[in-house]
C-alpha cells in the first residue's frame, strides 16, 4: 500500500500497464516529454520511450481518430485529451466511429480505445476549463463511461478501462486530483492522506467497470452522485446529521442499477447531486430509472441539485458550483416531504 | 527492452540542460527576398514561404524591396505600442502572483506580430485574434482601465464575468471576441470576409492562430473556404516555436514551413521575420492590397520567439533551455525597432528609458482605477443574477426560475 493523489494513482495505473502489456500506447498533447500540464503521465516517457509515449498535434480529432487506428492494428491506446472542454474536435470520431465500430461491422472490427480527459470545474477555470460533459456522452451508445471519486478507484478503474475491450471515456475529476473537496472552497486543501481511499495497493488490481459504490450505508434517505459531488453530498448530508446513504455512481455506461434500485427500496427518499447543467442531464437518466423501479416505495419527489442550465462563469464560480448549502437545502426538501 | 520501431519522432532541438540549438531556423538575408506584385498566382511565388522575408538588417538598416518606407512619427507610435504591450504583460503578471487576477497570458518577445499588423490594416478590418495578440487591442485604442476589468472580473468586465482573463473583444475596434478553444476564430473569420465579398464591401479579416494550435482540422477548414471562394482574408500563423511544452516540429513545422501550407491550396504563404515590425507590416499591407483587390486570401507564417512562458499556470524550465529567449536568432523586436529608430537619429536610450517610466506610471494609474471596481480578493462584485442573461436573447422560464433560485439562496 502507498499513499496517492489522484494523479500518482492514474500515473501508476498507466505505469503497469504499459509494462506489463507491450501493445499499450499513451498518445496526447504535452503528455510524453512535459508528462501531461496535470504531471498525470509523468515519467513515463522516460521510462517507456517516445514510441510508447507520444507527444501528439494539438488535434483532438486527429488523436482519436489515430488512436481507433491503432486500436485496430493491435495496440491498446491511452489518449489524452487535455481538458473535456476541448474534446469536441473529436465528438465525431468517438460518436460515429469509435462508439460504433464493433457494431456496424458485426464485431469484425473493434478498438479498445481508452480515452481520458480531466473535468468538471472548482479550479478557476471559467467556461473552458471547467464543463462536466458526462450527460452528451452517456447518450451514445457503445462507448462505456467512468468517472472516479477518488485515488483507490482512479487507479483501479483505469486499469480496468485500459484492459477492456470496449471503448472507455475515462473523465477526471480535476478539482480532486490533489485531494478531496467537500465544496467549501474557504477551508485550507486537504491532502489526500487524509482520506481512507488515499491508500493505493501497489501493483495491478482493478475496480469493476459497471458497478456503483455505497461510500456510506445509511436507512435515511439515498443520495447518488459521483466525481467531486460525492464529496460535496457527503458533507452535505452530515452537516444535517442525517443517516443518509451515499453512493458513488463510478460507472455511468453500463449503469448499476441494482445497487442504486435497492437502496431507494431501502430508504424510499432520493437525492441526486452532480455539477453537471441540469437539463438532460444524467440525473434526469438517473431519476427515470429509479422512478420506474421504486415508485411504489418512494415516499417523497425526487430531487437533483445540479449546475446552472449557464456555460460555467469565471466570476461566479461559487454561487456556479452546487455547494454544500444548496445539497443540504435539498436533502431537508425531499426528508420533510411526503 | 523496447522492440525496435520505425516510427519517426520529431526532434526537439534543445531540452533542459542542452545548449540551445536553432540550426533548424532557415534565414535569408534582411532584403534578399523578392516582393512580387499583389496579385501574382501563389504558384508562382512559392519560394515566398520557404524563404524569410525581413527588412531590418544586423545594423538595423531598413533594406530591400519589402522596406514599406514608413513615416517617422509611425514608427514611433510602433515603438510605443510594443513598449506598452510589455510594460502591460509585466504588470499583469505581477498582480496575477499577487492573487489579485486568476490567471495571464504575455506576449513578451512577439509583440510586432500584432502591432504591425494591426498599423498596416485599416481601422474597419475585422480582427480574429487568438489569446496572444493584446497588442491588436493597443492600436485599435483600447483603454488600458477597460482590459484591466476584464483581467478582473469586476463590475467594468466587457464579459461581465464570464471569461478567463485575456478573452477581450472591442465592438469599436472590431475585435472578435476570443475563444479559450483553439483555432476556431480562423474558419470564422473566413466566413467573416466571406460576407464582406457578399456584400460587396471594401473590408478585409484578418486572423491569428498558434502554430500549435495550426494542427486542428478548423486550420485547414479556414484555407480550403478561403481557396474556394478567394476570400478577402489574411490568415497568420504565429511560429512561436512552443505549443506549451511541444516543439513546433510536431504541428508539422519539421518537414515544411508553416507558410507552405498555402500554395498546397493555391493561397499564397510568406514567411515572415516576426520580430521585424517593418517586416511583418509590409508583408500585412502586401496581403490587404492582394484581398481588397479580389486577388484573395494570403497565409503569412510569423517566425517569432515565445520569450515568456505558456501562461502563469506553467513553467518553462520544465521542458526548454533557460537561455533559449536571449540566443533566438531573430532578436527581440522591442530592441530591434529601436535599435532602427536610433540610427536614424529619432530616438535615443534616455528616451526610451524616459518612456518606459511613463508607461510605468499609466498602467500602474489605470490599474489603481481599475482596482476600485473589484479585484478577485475585494472591492465590489458583479451582480450575481448576470449569470443568467445573454444565454439566450430572451432568457426562457427555465433559467428565470434558476436565477429566482440562486436569489432566494442569497437571501
Ligand atoms: C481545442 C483545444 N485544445 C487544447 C487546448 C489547450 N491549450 C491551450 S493553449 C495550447 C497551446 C497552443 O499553442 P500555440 O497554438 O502554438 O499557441 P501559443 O500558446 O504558442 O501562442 C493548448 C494545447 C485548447 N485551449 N483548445
Ligand atoms: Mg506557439
Amino acid at each position: 500500500m502507498a499513499q496517492m493523489n489522484m494523479i500518482q494513482a492514474l500515473n501508476a495505473a498507466m505505469d503497469i500497464a504499459l509494462g506489463k502489456d507491450p501493445s499499450v500506447v499513451v498518445l496526447g498533447e504535452d503528455v510524453g516529454y512535459f508528462g501531461g500540464v496535470f504531471r498525470v503521465t509523468d515519467g513515463l516517457q522516460r521510462k517507456y520511450g517516445q514510441h510508447r509515449v507520444l507527444d501528439t498535434p494539438i488535434a483532438e480529432g486527429g488523436i482519436v481518430a489515430a488512436a481507433i487506428g491503432m486500436g485496430v492494428n493491435g495496440l491498446r491506446p491511452v489518449a489524452e485529451i487535455q481538458f473535456a472542454d476541448y474534446i469536441y474536435p473529436a465528438y465525431d470520431q468517438i460518436v460515429s466511429e469509435l462508439a460504433r465500430l464493433r457494431y456496424r461491422s458485426a464485431g469484425a472490427f473493434s478498438a479498445p480505445v481508452t480515452i481520458r480527459t480531466p473535468c468538471g470545474g472548482g479550479i478557476r477555470g471559467g467556461q473552458t476549463h471547467s464543463q462536466s460533459p458526462e450527460a452528451i456522452f452517456a447518450h451514445v451508445c457503445g462507448i462505456k463511461l467512468v468517472m472516479p471519486s477518488n485515488p483507490y478507484d482512479a487507479k483501479g478503474l483505469l486499469i480496468a478501462a485500459i484492459e477492456d475491450d470496449d471503448p472507455v471515456l475515462f473523465l477526471e475529476p480535476k478539482r480532486l486530483y490533489n485531494g478531496p473537496f467537500d465544496g467549501d472552497p474557504g477551508k485550507p486543501a486537504v491532502p489526500w492522506s487524509t482520506h481512507p481511499k488515499g491508500e493505493v495497493p501497489d501493483g495491478h488490481y482493478t475496480v469493476p467497470i459497471g458497478k456503483a459504490e455505497v461510500v456510506r450505508a445509511g436507512d435515511d434517505i439515498t443520495v447518488i452522485s459521483y466525481g467531486t459531488m460525492v464529496h460535496v453530498a457527503q458533507a452535505a448530508a452530515a452537516s444535517l446529521g442525517l443517516d443518509a446513504e451515499v453512493i458513488d455512481v463510478r460507472t455511468f455506461v453500463p449503469l448499476d442499477v441494482e445497487t442504486l434500485v435497492a437502496s431507494v427500496q431501502k430508504t424510499g427518499r432520493c437525492l441526486i447531486a452532480h455539477e453537471a447543467t441540469r437539463f438532460g442531464g444524467f440525473g434526469a437518466e438517473l431519476i427515470a430509472t429509479i422512478q420506474e423501479r421504486c415508485f411504489w416505495q418512494l415516499e417523497a419527489p425526487i430531487e437533483r441539485v445540479c449546475g446552472w442550465d449557464t456555460p460555467y462563469p469565471h466570476a461566479f464560480e461559487w454561487e456556479y458550483f452546487p455547494g454544500q448549502a444548496r445539497v443540504a437545502a435539498a436533502l431537508t426538501r425531499v426528508m420533510e416531504a411526503g | 527492452m523496447p522492440r525496435p520501431s520505425r516510427l519517426h519522432v520529431p526532434r526537439t532541438p534543445a531540452r533542459p540542460g542542452e545548449a540551445p540549438d536553432f540550426s533548424y531556423v532557415r534565414l535569408s538575408p534582411a532584403g534578399g527576398v523578392p516582393r512580387p506584385d499583389v496579385v501574382t498566382a501563389a504558384a508562382d511565388i512559392e519560394s515566398l514561404s520557404v524563404d524569410l522575408i525581413r527588412v531590418l538588417d544586423e545594423e538595423h538598416r531598413a533594406v530591400g524591396p519589402w522596406n514599406p518606407h514608413l513615416d517617422i512619427d509611425i514608427l514611433q507610435v510602433a515603438l510605443r505600442h510594443m513598449m506598452l504591450t510589455r510594460v502591460f504583460d509585466d504588470r499583469m503578471l505581477r498582480t496575477q502572483r499577487q492573487g489579485k487576477i486568476s490567471f495571464y497570458m504575455k506576449s513578451t518577445g512577439e509583440e510586432a506580430v500584432a502591432i504591425a499588423a494591426a498599423m498596416a490594416l485599416r481601422p474597419s478590418d475585422m480582427l480574429f485574434p487568438s489569446y496572444r495578440q493584446q497588442g491588436l487591442q493597443f492600436v485599435r485604442g483600447a483603454k488600458l482601465v477597460e482590459l484591466m476589468c476584464q483581467l478582473l472580473s469586476n463590475t467594468r468586465d466587457m464579459c461581465k464575468g464570464r471569461q478567463l482573463p485575456v478573452m477581450y473583444h472591442s465592438v469599436p475596434g472590431r475585435l472578435f471576441s476570443i475563444s479559450g478553444n483553439l483555432a476556431t476564430q480562423f474558419p470564422q473569420a473566413v466566413g467573416w470576409a466571406m460576407a464582406a465579398a457578399i456584400k460587396g464591401e471594401d473590408d478585409v479579416a484578418a486572423s491569428w492562430i498558434g502554430e500549435g494550435s495550426s494542427a486542428e482540422a478548423d486550420f485547414h477548414h479556414a484555407l480550403l473556404f478561403a481557396s474556394v471562394y478567394r476570400a478577402p482574408v489574411i490568415l497568420n500563423v504565429v511560429n512561436n516555436q512552443w505549443a506549451i511544452s511541444t516543439f513546433q516540429g510536431y504541428a508539422g513545422g519539421e518537414q515544411s514551413s508553416f507558410a507552405a501550407r498555402g500554395p498546397g491550396y493555391g493561397i499564397p504563404g510568406l514567411r515572415v521575420d516576426g520580430n521585424d515590425f517593418l517586416a511583418v507590416y509590409a508583408a500585412t499591407e502586401w496581403a490587404a492590397e492582394r484581398a481588397r483587390k479580389g486577388a484573395g486570401a494570403t497565409l503569412i507564417e510569423l517566425v517569432t520567439y515565445r520569450a515568456a512562458a505558456h501562461s502563469t499556470s506553467d513553467e518553462p524550465s520544465r521542458y526548454r533551455p533557460k537561455e533559449d529567449a536571449e540566443r533566438w536568432p531573430l532578436g527581440d523586436p522591442v530592441e530591434r525597432l529601436k535599435g532602427h529608430l536610433i540610427l536614424l537619429g529619432e530616438w535615443s536610450e534616455q528616451r526610451h528609458a524616459t518612456l518606459i517610466g511613463e508607461l510605468e506610471q499609466q498602467v500602474a494609474a489605470a490599474w489603481a482605477e481599475a482596482s476600485t471596481y473589484g479585484t478577485l480578493t475585494d472591492g465590489p462584485r458583479l451582480d450575481r443574477d448576470l449569470m443568467f442573461e445573454d444565454v439566450f436573447k430572451e432568457m426562457p422560464a427555465h433559467l428565470v426560475e434558476q436565477r429566482e433560485l440562486l436569489r432566494r439562496e442569497r437571501s
